[in-house]
């Protein structure tokens, strides 16, 4: 049953696919239109002529561009920094006795899973508070700590199941925890660490909410709150909207196409298989 | 032989080897407290802030006012909140049953070796990159009048089924929620073929050699295999769907007249948008309280799976 496969299967399976994607050619259909061309042809109308329009328009204003640079630096700044403080967190607690590890590891994990509304009202005013209010710095700080609890449980289920051996070699060796960390547990975590950056790449770049609670001025904005603002000033420039959309895809596009073994891998470390 | 040398070696080593095991160097501690510190700081510290501030009446200017239950009993009377309650079961219900009923029938299908499979999946699990803001978008250009989905609609001859999808208070809800579907079915399919992939087929081979069909086999012998994968796609979609809000912000906001507000964005709005502090902090331990039963049976089902 698993190794027949009746021509059906591709009849049914080839229409299928072109449908589930077919939004997404839409939407590039729309974008590469001009204006005139929607207004009087309608959304749903195939393009009469391509043309750039409507990519320029979104990049034009330099929104859209400036968007995607704080996406960019966002983006590094915090899977950098969370997976650092993870892999140190998770080194700690796979392989040292600290008292009450285990409960530790699960309630980092719960933080990562508390719905995050019940956080924003709070998290803005402590931001407030420091001064960091507005700042690409605040939106970096609070989605490192918001992702750490996720990224320490992944980690930590890795590095527990490196050989024993290694870490008594290394100890024998004299190397110290700071050494044994560097030289011997990262290197061989390195599967694990490529496919958790891609799945936070991912998750990071595509984040709306933490953007909207601790930041103000539309050119602090990610891209994804910026794509928002877009669309309440041309609302009716679909090939705009459209184009600023496929533009804000590319970056995780790009991730999916180049580390698809990788991204799979990390939609699958959460599961607990 | 190595016994013999062994043995004395062994008997005065045990004492100082526990000692060393168990003396924590402060580098360690060092390397779990830094962690931990942000995190109590950017998520516990503002969590526990959200339950006194829930109790409290504050508008952010001066200082809260306690006013103890009122805020709970307000919102029992509120009919936004009940709408966005009943919206947020409708939610549960139909993201997580079509994700599951449509990744789960993609991953049976899927689960095996071939020519364009790989094609197929990839297709699949595509929509899961773009993020929910810009599936919003992309699915508010299908949804316009005129857009391709009437244009479909006309072409196969249901053009009076054309409308305003997103205008329209009936069918706006269900709108956003075909489009959250269509990216969350990658993933549920993702899940289930790992799970599918730890499933022994010499069970099913088994089954069919004593005659039970292919329905059969999948209910009674594939189905029971995949518990594990069942409970965390159970947990993981009720937390998401508590969580969900960019979809519904990019799509409508919560409108038209509130028709698809859920929790998660009726607090956005009571809390950003009208700066009512205490009131929005209710609506978001409510939805702390409706998570908490599903965040507790995903980390023990965690727990179990780590080991121990």
């Amino acid at each position: 049953m698993r190794t027949t496969r009746s021509p059906w299967f591709h009849a049914v399976m080839i229409p299928f696919t072109l449908l589930w994607l077919a939004p997404i050619v839409f939407v590039l259909f729309v974008a590469l239109r001009t204006f005139d061309d929607i207004a009087t042809r309608g959304l749903g109308a195939l393009p009469a002529a391509l043309t750039l329009d409507g990519f320029a328009t979104a990049l034009a204003g330099g929104q859209v561009a400036t968007a995607l640079a704080n996406s960019a630096v966002v983006t590094v700044c915090t899977v950098v920094a969370s997976l650092a403080l993870a892999a140190i967190a998770a080194y700690a607690l796979s392989r040292h006795r600290i008292p009450a590890r285990r409960t530790i590891l699960l309630v980092m994990l719960a933080g990562n899973l508390l719905p995050p509304q019940i956080l924003l009202i709070p998290v803005s005013r402590i931001a407030q508070g420091l001064g960091i209010y507005d700042t690409l710095f605040a939106l970096v700080v609070v989605q490192v700590g918001f992702g750490l609890g996720f990224y320490t449980f992944v980690l930590h289920g890795f590095m527990r199941a490196l050989p024993a051996e290694v870490f008594e070699a290394a100890l024998l060796d004299g190397s110290g925890p700071g050494r044994t960390f560097w030289s011997i547990v990262l290197p061989l975590c390195r599967p694990a660490l490529a496919a958790l950056a891609a799945l936070a790449t991912t998750w990071i770049y595509n984040d709306l909410i933490w953007a909207m609670t601790v930041l103000q001025t539309d050119t602090k904005f990610p891209i994804t709150a910026a794509l928002l603002n877009l669309q309440g000033g041309y609302s009716s420039s679909w090939n705009v909207i459209a184009a600023g959309s496929l533009v804000a895809a590319v970056p995780t596009a790009i991730v999916f196409f180049v580390f698809q073994r990788h991204f799979v891998s990390g939609l699958l470390v959460g599961s607990g298989k | 032989m190595t016994a013999v040398q062994d043995a004395p070696v062994r008997t005065d080593a045990p004492p100082r080897q526990r000692r060393r095991r168990r003396r924590v160097p402060p580098l360690v501690w060092a390397f779990l407290l830094l962690p931990l510190a942000v995190e109590l700081f950017w998520v516990f510290w503002p969590a526990m802030n959200s339950f006194s501030l829930s109790f409290t009446s504050w508008n952010g200017v001066g200082a809260a006012r306690p006013v103890g239950f009122e805020n709970y009993e307000r919102l029992f009377a509120d009919p936004i909140f009940v709408t966005a309650l009943r919206n947020n079961v409708i939610w549960a219900i139909g993201f997580g049953g079509l994700s599951v009923a449509g990744g789960l029938a993609l991953a049976v299908a899927l689960n095996r070796p071939g020519p364009g499979v790989g094609i197929y999946r990839s297709a699949i699990y595509l929509p899961m990159v773009i993020s929910l803001a810009v599936t919003g978008l992309l699915w508010r250009v299908m949804y316009q009048p005129g857009g391709p989905i009437d244009a479909g609609l006309g072409a196969i001859g249901l053009g009076e089924l054309q409308q305003q999808w997103l205008a329209n208070p009936d069918t706006a809800l269900y709108a956003v929620l075909i489009a959250a579907v269509w990216r969350q079915v990658g993933y549920i399919m993702v899940l289930y073929l790992a799970g599918l992939k730890g499933c022994d087929p010499t069970l099913e081979e088994a089954a069919a050699v004593d005659g039970a069909n292919a329905w059969q086999r999948f209910w009674k012998v594939v189905m029971p295999q995949l518990r594990g994968v069942n409970t965390v796609v159970f947990a993981v979609t009720v937390i998401d769907s508590l969580r969900t809000f960019d979809i519904v912000w990019a799509m409508t906001r919560g409108g038209p007249y509130n028709t698809t507000q859920l929790l998660s964005t009726y607090m956005f709005q009571q809390g950003f948008t009208l700066v009512n502090l205490g009131y929005g902090s209710a609506i978001a331990v409510v939805i702390f309280v409706l998570a908490i039963a599903f965040i507790i049976t995903y980390l023990v089902r965690q727990a179990r799976a780590e080991d121990v």
